[in-house]
């Protein structure tokens, strides 16, 4: 009898693939939301999975803050767009835009405009009563009791003191219009899960995941690797060259590059196993506001 | 993540071989933070290394300024995590952890013990293979640990480790550990907790967690966390009862239909004949389609696709099978119920149940009792309020396939959905008897049986007749609670003994405390309380006496069953009837002010309808008539009918 046992990722793709195919069966309108991250890149296999040999039957979404990697949109648009022929939805906040805000200058009120509030608007014009995320709750405290059906009321908004019990496999997606619920097929997974998954099934990333000769200037005790002319040395600051790759994706003034030698997906596992910090670390945005910064983040809307 | 092998930096891809072979255990961890259950946690995964050095940094400055250990690093905030509640300084919902050893990958639920948390322990319950029960070395078997031990053995985790923690604070005392598991054992046995295992801890120090304990000598038995790792589960799955609920259908093109779900017991393979539910329309497996290619055979918990060899209509909702085991279909059954909301359970109310990949309007019917989690008394009840459990009857506007949550833990799972707030209100799992149906089904199945049919025996009725000088008969007193049913009948049997009758009283109270003990006082219960006592009176009837039977008996087709069990002509009723002020002024026990206050549900006149007779043989009016002018005026209608001279 012991072939029938399924190994734990085997046990969480079946897992994840049932949230998944449970969200198109129930909801009138889901997106993926899809951030080009390695978390994304494991979520968009799974649809690929659930749906097989179909294509997932949702849009993904990408809320592009302008701000984002230019390797990270190329990856996006030949890859997810042109080779798996997914319906991407691409969303600018264009009123934000015109703020100017200087990621820089400002990275809290940038990440409000540019991405939260950006994200709910996009929600709201295209009137999706359901949005897949890649958050894990080993990320982060905050994130260790959150629903992988969390309900938002009508402004977004995420109350962690009135969520649905959720027991068994039952998801409740019932909501009224206008509200909605955000899904996280992820959820039980680790950063490890993650990443051994990524490796075992080849799963397409991005290359900033690798370490890489890359220009980066030292900042605030943050390696930032410039991308483009809006980045301005200020004075006593110097571009260096240095082998370094990305943890996390994301906007790239606020995401820190870790020096790093590892080039093939094992050798990032067994950088991240023998590191002794933990993933999110490298990202400026979650030291704002003490030790629950994510969380005030999460009631506002954000992941 | 196992930051302690050696593989990792010597030979990652050999690590990562390992690491992709672990099996999943999930466990949940019941106790209260004073039993040193956060701390419990905070160990397992400070000792197998799963916490970062940022977060060490984190706690070990948190611990200065939350922490209860005086400024020292303090494991229990590892498990700490929304704003409010850590300025609380308690955990009040489910939060799940993550961590693995070189065998296992471990989910953990961590749930507070609070007696008003029964909700979040169910939830995180619901998933788990594994409980951790603590007790606290210098308590003992406290109330709430009899409150965990319930709801963990109600949500059917079969694997139990009673850790009794804090061993530091009683001197490491082997006769208090075997005290504890002793009392443990003997509260335990009313419970359906099959593997049961007992281990000695001092958390705060790591004894006994990961690491053998030097101070315990006498224990030698395996640390929690050996435990953990080897103990067996793969024979918890059920890998015999083929079922696939439907929860989409694949359709990208006319050539291809696929049916995708997850299997919730038991293998299917390619070939196998199904049966889809409900158009019990039969098919074979054509293919089982995954994304790495098709496969012969797929089981439980694989998320599936399924191409049939025939056309077969099927959708979302609907089950595929073996035509040779098939779940349960209909659209009433029994089930425990757990309140997860402040608004109460109201019987009658509408609701909506999602059971599988179905969501179906339907009512609970009736509360049968209401279980104390803290004594395991069952109690009537008039609803369920937010964190108490019941067992109730349900109804469904439609058929869904299920079974025992016992036999199945998924198709025996729903969850309650309120239509107006769309809020998770209940959660529940099936009963494996279903009392309603069987109950009724008892009435039917006499017909089947010939039960009714005249025993045959030696000595004929006509001898019995010239034996007792009397005809059998069977005389139903009904009413309700104050009418005078028991006092009258025990008067009646008091006259007609004197005349040299041969007669005999039942009496629907005493019944109960005897041959209908396992009965309460819903409809259904009721019903089968005559069903019994109507048996016993035809025995009676047979053996030539008269029977004298007070019961409140408010249904009309409930007494019409009796009257064909005993035998029209020979079963007669009499409705005793009073006026309410006189029912009231004799109800010693005060069973009408509960039942007006709510306190009791399916109360006769009062919260539950009364049928008086349509044709009674006979009414007295006990408010008006003594006991005597009542029994006297019974006496002459026996006399009337010929029944005695």
């Amino acid at each position: 009898m012991n072939s029938y046992n399924l190994t734990h990722l085997k046990q969480l793709e079946a897992e994840s693939i049932h949230i998944i195919r449970e969200v198109a069966a129930e909801f009138k309108k889901p997106v993926m939301l899809y951030s080009i991250g390695k978390d994304s890149a494991v979520m968009t296999h799974l649809a690929l999975k659930a749906f097989y040999p179909a294509k997932p039957p949702f849009p993904f979404m990408h809320i592009d803050t302008t701000w984002k990697f230019k390797e990270m949109i190329d990856f996006r648009d030949s890859y997810v767009k042109k080779q798996l022929g997914i319906e991407l939805i691409v969303n600018i906040n264009e009123e934000g835009l015109k703020l100017g805000i200087d990621p820089f200058e400002n990275s809290d009120k940038h990440t409000e405009v540019m991405k939260t509030d950006s994200l709910k608007t996009s929600l709201t014009r295209y009137g999706f009563d359901a949005a897949f995320g890649g958050a894990r709750r080993d990320e982060e405290k905050s994130r260790a009791k959150e629903r992988v059906f969390s309900f938002r009321d009508k402004f977004h908004r995420w109350d962690p003191k009135n969520q649905r019990p959720e027991l068994w496999n039952l998801y409740n997606s019932r909501v009224n219009p206008g509200e909605s619920i955000r899904v996280f097929p992820l959820s039980n997974w680790t950063e490890l899960d993650v990443w051994q998954y990524i490796y075992l099934e080849k799963i397409p990333l991005p290359d900033l995941y690798l370490a890489k000769l890359r220009p980066v200037v030292t900042r605030n005790g943050v390696l930032i690797h410039p991308n483009d002319d809006r980045f301005r040395l200020q004075p006593g600051e110097t571009i260096e060259h240095k082998m370094v790759r990305f943890r996390t994706l994301g906007c790239w003034p606020l995401t820190g590059a870790v020096e790093s030698n590892a080039t093939t997906v094992p050798e990032i596992i067994q950088e991240m196993l023998l590191t002794k910090t933990s993933e999110r670390q490298g990202r400026v945005i979650d030291k704002d506001g003490g030790g629950a910064g994510m969380e005030l983040k999460k009631i506002q809307g954000y992941f | 993540m196992s930051h302690q092998s050696d593989l990792i930096a010597k030979d990652i891809l050999a690590y990562l071989e390992q690491h992709e072979r672990k099996e999943l255990l999930r466990f949940i961890t019941c106790g209260s933070v004073d039993d040193g259950k956060s701390t419990l946690i905070g160990r397992l995964l400070y000792d197998s290394k799963m916490l970062y050095e940022d977060h060490l940094a984190q706690l070990e400055s948190e611990s200065k300024v939350h922490g209860t250990t005086g400024g020292a690093f303090d494991p229990a905030l590892v498990t700490d995590g929304l704003r409010a509640e850590r300025e609380q300084g308690i955990t009040i919902d489910v939060a799940y952890r993550y961590f693995s050893t070189a065998k296992r990958k471990f989910i953990i639920a961590d749930t507070p013990g609070h007696e008003q948390y029964t909700r979040n322990m169910a939830t995180g319950a619901s998933t788990a293979d594994l409980a951790i029960i603590l007790i606290d070395a210098r308590h003992g078997v406290l109330t709430q640990t009899k409150r965990h031990s319930f709801i963990v053995s109600l949500l059917g985790i079969r694997h139990v480790v009673v850790t009794i923690n804090k061993m530091d604070l009683v001197g490491y005392s082997q006769e208090r550990f075997d005290e504890i598991c002793a009392e443990y054992k003997e509260f335990v046995s009313r419970l359906d907790l099959p593997d049961l295992h007992f281990i000695p801890l001092a958390a705060l120090h790591g004894e006994n967690v990961v690491d053998p304990s030097s101070n315990m000598p006498w224990y030698r038995g395996s640390t929690l966390m050996s435990f953990l790792e080897s103990v067996y589960i793969g024979s918890d799955r059920n890998l015999e009862d083929f079922r696939l609920p439907i929860q989409y259908v694949n359709r990208p093109n006319l050539d291809f239909r696929g049916f995708c779900g997850t299997i919730a017991s038991g293998i299917v393979r390619q070939g196998d004949e199904i049966m889809v539910l409900p158009s019990k329309r039969t098919s074979r497996v054509k293919r089982i389609v995954t994304f790495d290619g098709d496969q012969s055979e797929a089981f439980c918990p694989q998320s599936v696709t399924l191409v049939l060899e025939d056309e077969v209509d099927c959708s979302r909702g609907d089950m595929i099978v073996r035509p040779g085991n098939v779940p349960r279909v209909g659209n009433s059954f029994d089930a425990t119920i757990v309140w997860l909301t402040a608004d109460a359970m109201i019987p009658g109310k509408t609701y909506l149940f999602k059971h599988t990949s179905q969501t179906v309007a339907g009512q609970i019917d009736s509360l049968r009792y209401r279980v104390d989690v803290n004594t395991l008394h069952r109690n009537p009840a008039p609803d369920l309020q937010l964190n108490e459990i019941g067992r109730c009857s349900i109804t469904l506007n439609q058929p869904v396939f299920y079974d025992s949550y016992r036999r199945n833990r998924t198709t025996g799972a729903f969850i309650i959905i309120d239509r107006i707030t769309n809020a998770t209100v209940g959660a529940g799992m099936i009963s494996d008897r279903d009392a309603a149906r069987q109950r009724i089904a008892a009435w039917e199945a006499e017909e089947k049986i010939g039960s009714r049919e005249q025993h045959r025996s030696d000595v004929s009725p006509a001898e019995r007749t010239a034996r007792f000088g009397q005809q059998p008969a069977t005389v139903l007193l009904t009413g309700l609670t104050g009418t005078g049913k028991s006092t009258i009948s025990r008067a009646v049997e008091r006259l007609l003994f004197d005349r040299g009758r041969a007669v005999t009283v039942l009496d629907g109270e005493l019944m109960r405390r005897g041959v209908n003990v396992d009965l309460g006082y819903s409809t259904e219960d009721r019903s089968e309380n005559l069903r019994r006592s109507a048996h016993i009176a035809k025995l009676f009837n047979d053996s030539g006496l008269i029977c004298l039977a007070a019961f409140v008996a408010p249904s009309q087709s409930v007494r019409d069953r009796v009257a064909d069990v005993v035998g029209r002509e020979r079963f007669f009723v009499v409705h005793c009837t009073a006026d309410e002020a006189t029912r009231k002024s004799r109800d010693t026990k005060g069973h009408y002010a509960d039942a007006e206050k709510g306190k009791l549900p399916n109360f006769p006149g009062v919260s539950a309808i009364y049928e008086a007779p349509e044709k009674p043989d006979l009414v007295v009016d006990t408010g008006t008539m003594t006991v005597d002018e009542s029994a006297e005026a019974i006496v002459q209608f026996l006399i009337t009918k010929g029944i005695i001279r």
